[in-house]
Order: C-alpha cells, then structure tokens, then sequence
C-alpha cells in the first residue's frame, strides 16, 4: 500500500482537489485541446506568450486526480518560461516516467510529486496528457 | 462435467467456492492480495474444460473443416459442427442451421445491417435503437444510414436506467425497417423486456435484433420464447474463447439475405459467369473460421448447461443485489443506474477520485475492476459523467469478494482525505 500513498500524495490530492488556473484565458495567444480516448480525460489549454516566453497559463478539462494535479502542477511551472525549456523538461519527465532514467538522476523540480506515477504503467497517459497538450499548443 | 461440478449440481443451489476451483486464474495473487476478478463484462475468465477443449483440438485432431477426406479433417469438422449443435441448445434454438459463428457480438450485428436491412432501406426509412446501447449497436446503424440515408431513432431511458415498452412503441413509425436493442446494458446492468418488446415491434412488422452479449452469460435464453429475428453474443463473455460469437437468425430470413463477406466455404458453385452461394449459415462464413475457438465455445455452452442457467441466475440475481446495496452504503458514491431487474453490472461514481483513480487502487489490493465510457459514450453523456468505474460478477465470484470491494471503496475514500 505504500506505493498507493505516495501516487495519492497530499500534494497531489491537494492539487486536484484545489487546480491552479482552472480557468478560461481570453485572450490568449495559443490553445490546445488534449484527449486521452482512452479513458475520456480531456484538458483545454490557454497560454499568453510574450515573444518565446509564456506570460500566463490557465486550463479546464475533466479527468483523473493525476492528470488534473499534473495539468495543476504545470500552471506553477509555465509562467515565465520557453518553450525550449519545457520541452527539457517534459523529456526528463518521460525518461523517469518511462523508467529509463531514475527520479533521482533528474531534477523534476515542480514536478516530482507526480515521479511516483512510474509504478503505474497504465496511469503514464493521465500525467503526460497535459504536457503532451502544452507542446502542442507552443507548436501553434 | 467436472466433479466438482458434479458436486454442485447434486447440492441444488450453486456453490461458487467449488466452481472456483474449474478456474486455475482465480488461484492468482495480484500485488500480494488474492485476485478478486470483477470485470467481468468487459471478458470472463475460462474453466479448465475450455482450456482443454482447445488444448486437445491442437494436440490430437486439428485440420481445417469441411470438405476435408482426411481423418483429422473429419474429426475437425465433426468437432466444430459439434459445437454449432450446443449452441443450438444453448439458446434453443429450432436448427443448427440458424446458427452462424462470427467473432463476437459486433461482427454479428455488422452482418446483421449489412445483409438484412441495408438491402430493405430507403432514404428517410428509420431504424431504431436504445440509449443505453454499445458503440456496437450504434456505429453500424450509424454507417448504414450514412450508406443509405435512412435515420437513426433512439428511445430514450429514465433516471433509473429504465425503458418501457410503451416507449419503444412511441418510436416506432410507419418508417421503422428495424429495431436493434441490447437485452442486458453492460453499465446499468438493466435486463430489458425484450420479449414484450419483441412482441410490440414485430406486431408492427418491424424485425429485431437482440443483442444478448451481457444476457448470455446471466440467464436462459430462449430465442423461440423471445420470439426474435435476430440474437447475437461473444463466446469471451460466457466463459469462452475470445474472436467465436454467434449470430442466431430465423431460417428463413438468413435465407433470403445476401453475404456478408465473400470467400472460400460460403459457395455452392463457383465460375466467372457468376457464383452460386451457399445455403446458411455457410453463406455467412466466408474462409476458414476460428475452428478452435468454437470448439471452445462449445465446452463452454457444455460448463453452463451443466451447471444450469436458471442456478446461475438465481445465484448471480441474489449476489448482486447484494454488492448494489452494499455498495449504495459507501460514503459519496452513486450508483449509476438503478434499474429494478438487474444483471452482471454495477456503475457508479465516487466524489473527488475519479474512476481511474479508483480502478487503480483497487488494483492495488488485487481487485479488478473497469473504468472508462465502457464504449458507451451516450450513456455517459445521459448521466453527465465522462466515465464510470464499474464492477461487474460472474457465476464465481463471492459475497467475500463484495466485501473485499466495499472495503477497497472505503480505503478509496480514505486516501481521497474523505470520511468513511
């Protein structure tokens, strides 16, 4: 059950329970939409860039605990950063995600409440969702 | 029969302890817990009569079927066609020849519109179906009237999860060409009147189509007593092979319809002036079919019938009863679907966690259950919830098993930081 507990961690309940920037941001300079068909979990993407770095981030969407705390989570990552270093850092958050580097060799920063995801294979696509959404949009 | 099949018969009613032991997966531990197997509608797991019935077709006599002079192929043939004779039995029906093996449940009813009602619409025609239907019993009916022009009718369903007759009736029009519902919801769990309703459309002249793939496995079925045109069902959701279904069709319907698929074993004649097929169900068989899989089948009809399906229903009606109430008793949670005749299926969802969450921490105490749209995104929509998680009982499994859940339901609402 221990592994259980940390995936719930207060952090992430926390998160789910309270999104940051849950919200519609109009306007907004680039939106994407994310869907996992296999489970339905869906996420609405909003950004403000000024020039390459992203000002503002706001989101909505429905889904699991761990894909709406991962979408939450990146809502206090994304302000004032390239998209450069996002895309850095999502590649080592699959890495860690995807076993092929440990949480340890990485700095997840913001992120590493949800290193714990990596024991759940089949829960990898609701904590990837809202970062494979984000990319997408930076790409628009 | 197995003895300890045997055992349970002579005892009267049905002791899921004993039929445990005919399903080696059910000995298993997942993550340290033993498995309590609640998925049942999604597939059922097989006894060990279904796992040697295809074991010893591979090991002692396969060949291809039909047409074959060779020993091995006679023993193949007699086999497979063996097994068309039980799921005769199995569903009562009045000839082997009625019975057509397909894949499963969505082949039959592709095979269905394809053969039967495409050739009989005409734009502006109407087929109906349920809300409550399966991505299967709505994206054919959806391409056929994309194909056709004709236009897709639904009946709708109450809170409950619940149709009356009288609503199929209110949809039926002098349009209607065919009406297609599913006779048990793999969500609500509702077990639908389909004989009334069968009665209501065809006293209309509208034919029917059932379909049975979430009934089967829970009840006797009789398509005599139903009095249907059409039945269909997957071999995996009644303790079967996976990719072996059956299409029941009246005779003489399958009669008049053309082929689904053309090929090798579906022709009498066969020259470049034009083909000949064959009478039903071969016409419906094109290539050569999944032999194994309905031998399997077969020993599967023969581990139910052994049993007896008014046992199982009996056993199942009261097991889960039991898990409905005793679930409805979890903090938070809401059942999705509260029909008064129920089978197989528990929906529900629960505050804060959402069905994901809590398939994955039952998982985590060995219980397998499903979340998701169940390929049922309407439903969904109906009951304004993305997904639901759902458990859902076989013959095997136990009151222990229901607790083990409600259990895991309440460490669900602990982690969530919820009183319980």
């Amino acid at each position: 059950m221990a592994e259980i507990d940390a995936l719930y961690q207060a952090l992430v309940l926390e998160h789910n329970r309270n999104p940051r920037r849950y919200e519609v941001l109009e306007p907004c300079t680039h939106r994407a939409s994310g869907r996992n068909p296999v489970c339905g979990d869906r996420v609405e993407l909003y950004l403000r860039l000024d020039g390459a770095v992203i000002e503002e981030a706001a989101f909505q969407g429905e889904g699991c605990a761990i894909s709406t705390a991962s979408a939450s989570l990146m809502m206090e990552i994304v302000a004032g950063r390239e998209a450069a270093a996002l895309r850095e850092l999502f590649a080592d958050f699959e890495d860690v995600l995807r076993g092929r580097r440990g949480p340890d060799e990485v700095d997840l920063g913001g992120l590493a409440p949800l290193a714990n995801v990596r024991g759940f294979p089949g829960r990898l696509g609701c904590a990837t969702l809202p970062w494979e959404t984000l990319l997408r949009a930076l790409e628009a | 029969m197995s003895a300890v099949q045997e055992s349970v018969v002579a005892g009267g009613g049905l002791n899921p302890e004993l039929l445990r032991r005919d399903f080696p997966v059910l000995e298993r531990e997942v993550h340290g817990s033993p498995l309590v197997y609640l998925d049942n509608a999604a597939s059922t797991q097989k006894p060990q009569a279904v796992i040697d019935a295809e074991l010893d077709c591979y090991r002692r006599y396969y060949a291809n079927v039909h047409r074959g002079v060779h020993t091995l192929s006679q023993e193949s043939t007699a086999a497979f066609e063996g097994a068309r004779g039980r799921v005769r039995r199995f569903l009562n029906a009045p000839s082997e020849q009625e019975i057509v093996f397909v894949r499963g449940t969505t082949e039959a009813i592709n095979l269905v519109a394809h053969s039967f009602v495409e050739p009989r619409v005409k734009p502006g025609d109407e087929i109906v179906v349920t809300h409550m239907e399966h991505h299967s019993n709505i994206v054919p009916w959806q391409l056929l009237c994309e194909r056709t022009g004709a236009v897709l009718r639904v009946v709708p369903i109450s809170d409950a999860g619940e149709f009356e007759v009288a609503d199929v009736e209110a949809a039926l029009t002098a349009r209607t060409r065919f009406l297609s519902l599913v006779h048990v919801s793999n969500v609500l769990g509702t077990v639908n009147p389909v004989r009334e309703i069968v009665a209501a459309a065809k006293s209309r002249g509208v034919p029917v189509l059932v379909d049975g793939a979430q009934a089967t496995p829970h009840m006797p079925v009789d398509v005599q007593e139903l009095d249907v045109d059409f039945y269909a069902f997957s071999g995996h959701k009644i303790y079967g092979p996976t990719g072996i279904g059956v299409l029941y069709g009246r005779y003489d319907l399958l009669a008049e319809m053309v082929p689904y698929q053309g090929g090798g074993d579906m022709i009498r004649t066969v020259s470049f002036a034009g083909t000949e097929y064959a009478d039903p169900p071969a016409r419906f068989e094109a290539g050569t079919p999944n032999i194994a899989g309905a031998i399997g089948l077969g020993a599967a009809v023969d581990y139910l019938l052994a049993i007896g399906l008014e046992r199982i229903a009996a056993y199942e009606a009261e097991l889960v009863a039991y898990a409905a109430e005793a679930m409805a008793e979890v903090p938070g949670i809401r059942l999705i679907g509260t029909p008064r005749r129920r089978a197989g299926a528990v929906s529900f969802v629960m505050p804060e966690a959402h069905p994901h969450d809590i398939a994955t921490i039952l998982d985590q105490q060995g219980i397998a259950i499903r979340a998701g749209h169940h390929c049922t995104e309407p439903l969904m929509e109906r009951y304004g919830v993305p997904a639901t998680a759902r458990a859902s009982f076989g013959l095997y499994n136990t009151r222990d098993e229901v607790d083990a859940l409600v259990a895991g339901l309440h460490k669900v609402n602990r982690l969530f930081g919820l009183d319980t």
